[in-house]
């Protein structure tokens, strides 16, 4: 399993026939990404590389049964795009664009609110299964298939830690780049609930940054709910106050959002907080080596692990990193991966 | 974006936000002009920079009488305010508001921000006026009063009645107040602000609410479609390097240390600062150089880094995903001969390609340090600077 995309996402891209949109659905497809619409209003009926292109979400939807939008359209009409994405019945939009104005994504939310929709993004690298499903503008190659679920406000620096665990020998169940606006559609623990509740995915990397509280509240839920292993590092230790540090999410306002607020508030919920990005890699193979010793012993003692009453204690036994109780506990989230981001 | 207070006003008189009589004055012969041309027999003489804290610093003084105007003026003009939003290397004036005096009842405080945790366009109002809205949160955040508006209906007058009869507004002001905040609310969607403060928003004596001071920024996203908004911009206001970085596409943020930072990606960008400081030195500065990292790119993020005076080391780290390595490395080598290079430079190039580019800087024959790891190029820049 993974979460999000597989190998049988059908994606389309809205703004395909941009210069962007061009190269990205080229990789991806390169990656073996089932790309089968594009979306180029006025375009339609024409093609890009054997990709059907469609005036409109809605009949790309109804011709192709694309079940995953990916949009590259210009930071002016991007909230349009996902709002006609979302129009259309589009399960999950993941939106790439940089620079859509606050106003038009607090539009797009409460638009949103009431549809079966999943936003990702915008201002992010979008999302990859490793060797399934690659939707985004991330280097496929640096990806290997794994048990490893990663969940990151950056792009680069996604690269920077996924490359680290590649090198380690360590896959990825899937990556999600949740994007460095201030107004997202996917927060850190909506995909923290997906990561606790797919089996594939045994740890977990955060990668966060200043501003804003995501990471508090993913501090909070993580206490709450996620048995498995959490590493995170937090960027911005060095950022000053009231600077905007290039992502428009990324500034500590009125004292509030600094790292050392999120790295307390994490290391207390049990979550290996590395202060060096180097040492992310290291961190989450010791994590994942405590676990697999904790399951050895935990066999032999042939504790069978009972399912959601232990998820708490175990949470916190977790975090003691003690190899008593066997930390398989299936945690239970109370949704599915439910359409919307509750805030 | 942010702008001048004068600017603030103008925008907030054309949405019928009543605000004092003033003119904006660029020289002491001005500033009299424009005191003399007020029917107030007092007036005010106020500093326009970029940053709160003005009126304790020595920005804004009281004319008793006419011929005040003018000694103010040259005491305030050219004068360096030094606030705790200016940083310790203060902000020069350059340009003075010249206001009418009023008669202050009462101060409140009333600001609409948007608020990314509710995406939605929040009213934070207070009954007091003139304080720090941060120091009244912090002490007695009974006295203050927030809304949260739907994007999608706009803002109610029920909306504001509530407001001004939680904060027990005087009968006299409550429908001025309610019209006045749909005003500045029609301002802040019609101009996609981030944030309209008024601090203070006076009652006066004759029972009028006025805004004796403005505050208004914009979201940058949003400026590609208010050309009359980019026009209010004060380049003497921003940093020239930010400003030239801005130019190119480049982002930069000034800071105070000695190790110039050039890296692709925000978040690499901070991560790297972070690495910095773990290494024991300070980074001078972020600098994301965007996905792309060509050769002007480069060169143009060179030529700014080494422009401030405290680098005396660059790192350049840069993780090359969808843009192969060579074609960064060119880049690196290219720029490198054509800007003159006086300070150590480490080089750390990640991704696809990775090992023919160390290769190629390596032959270059240009005096850099190849670095294998983030953590790596962080100890030999700090070595070198040490």
């Amino acid at each position: 399993m993974s979460i999000l995309v597989n190998k049988n996402s059908r994606i389309l891209v809205q703004g395909i026939t941009g210069k962007e949109g061009s190269f990205h659905a080229a990789a991806c497809k390169a990656y073996g990404t089932k790309v089968v619409a594009g979306v180029t209003p006025g375009k339609g009926g024409t093609d890009f590389e054997g990709i059907p292109i469609f005036d409109t979400v809605e009949e790309a939807v109804e011709k192709t049964e694309a079940d995953v939008s990916l949009i590259f359209v210009p930071p002016p009409f991007a909230a349009d795009a996902i709002m006609e994405a979302a129009q259309a019945g589009v399960p999950l939009i993941v939106c790439i664009t940089e620079g859509i104005p606050v106003l038009d994504m607090m539009r797009v939310k409460h638009f949103l609110a009431d549809k079966p929709v999943r936003l990702i993004g915008p201002n992010c690298p979008g999302v990859i299964t490793p060797e399934e499903a690659k939707i985004g503008i991330m280097p496929g190659f640096i990806h290997k298939k794994g048990n490893v679920g990663v969940v990151s406000r950056s792009g680069t620096l996604t690269y920077e830690a996924v490359w680290q665990l590649t090198q380690r020998g360590l896959g990825q169940s899937t990556c999600v780049g949740i994007g460095g606006d201030p107004i997202n559609g996917t927060h850190f623990v909506d995909v923290l609930g997906m990561f606790e509740k797919d089996k594939q995915t045994e740890a977990i990397v955060m990668i966060g940054e200043i501003g804003g509280d995501a990471e508090e509240r993913a501090a909070d839920y993580i206490k709450r709910h996620v048995s498995k292993p959490v590493v995170a590092f937090i960027a911005g230790i060095t950022a000053p106050p009231g600077r905007r540090m290039g992502h428009a999410g990324a500034i500590i306002s009125g004292g509030k959002g600094t790292a050392d607020d999120k790295m307390s508030a994490l290391e207390a919920a049990g979550v290996t907080v590395v202060k060096n990005p180097a040492l992310i890699g290291e961190a989450i193979e010791k994590r994942l080596k405590k676990l697999s010793s904790a399951r050895s012993v935990g066999m032999a003692a042939k504790a069978k692990p009972k399912a959601k009453a232990k998820a708490k204690a175990k949470a916190k036994a977790k975090a003691k990193a003690k190899a008593k109780s066997a930390p398989k506990a299936k945690a239970k989230t109370k949704s599915k991966p439910k359409a919307k981001a509750k805030r | 974006m942010n702008i001048h207070e004068y600017q603030a006003k103008a925008l907030f008189a054309k949405y019928q936000i009543p605000v004092p009589n003033g003119k904006v004055a660029f020289n002491v012969e001005e500033a009299q002009a424009a005191g003399d041309a007020l029917e107030s027999p007092i007036t005010v003489v106020k500093a326009q920079i970029h940053a709160g804290g003005r009126g304790k610093a020595g920005g804004v003084k009281l004319a008793k009488k006419k011929s005040d105007v003018t000694p103010l003026a040259k005491e305030i003009l050219g004068k360096t305010l030094i606030t705790p939003q200016t940083g310790p290397q203060g902000k020069e004036v350059k340009k003075l508001l010249v206001e009418e005096g009023v008669d202050i009842a009462k101060e409140l405080y009333v600001s609409w921000v948007a608020d990314r945790a509710t995406a939605s366009i929040v009213l934070i109002a207070s009954t007091e006026g003139g304080m720090e809205i941060e120091e009244v949160a912090a002490h007695s955040p009974e006295k203050i009063v927030k809304l949260s508006v739907d994007p999608l209906i706009g803002y109610q007058a029920f909306q504001g009645r509530t407001v001004a009869f939680k904060l027990r507004l005087p009968k006299e002001v409550i429908g001025q107040w309610v019209a006045m905040l749909g005003n500045l609310y029609r301002l802040f969607v019609e101009k996609d602000a981030s944030q309209i403060e008024i601090n203070p928003l006076i009652i006066t004596k004759q029972n009028k609410l006025m805004a004796l001071d403005a505050k208004v920024n914009f979201d940058d996203n949003a400026l590609m479609r208010h050309e009359e908004i980019r026009g209010l911009r004060d380049l003497d206001e921003e940093d020239p390097l930010e400003t030239r970085a801005t130019q190119y596409g480049l982002n930069y943020v000034k800071l105070d240390g000695t190790i110039g930072c050039m890296v692709n990606g925000a978040g690499l960008a901070m991560a790297t600062m972070d690495v910095i400081k773990l290494a024991g030195a300070e980074p001078a500065n972020f600098l994301d150089v965007g996905g792309g990292a060509s050769k002007e790119t480069v060169k143009q993020a060179f030529q700014i880094l080494l422009a401030d005076p405290n680098v005396k080391g660059v790192f350049v780290n840069i993780f090359g995903g969808i843009v192969r390595c060579e074609r960064i490395a060119g880049g690196i080598i290219d720029a490198a001969k054509e800007v003159s290079i006086h300070v150590p430079l480490v080089v750390r190039l990640e991704g696809t390609n990775a090992k023919e580019a160390k290769q190629m800087l390596a032959e270059s024959g240009l005096n850099l340090i190849v670095a294998d790891t983030l953590w790596d190029g962080a100890q030999k820049i700090v070595a070198q600077v040490r």
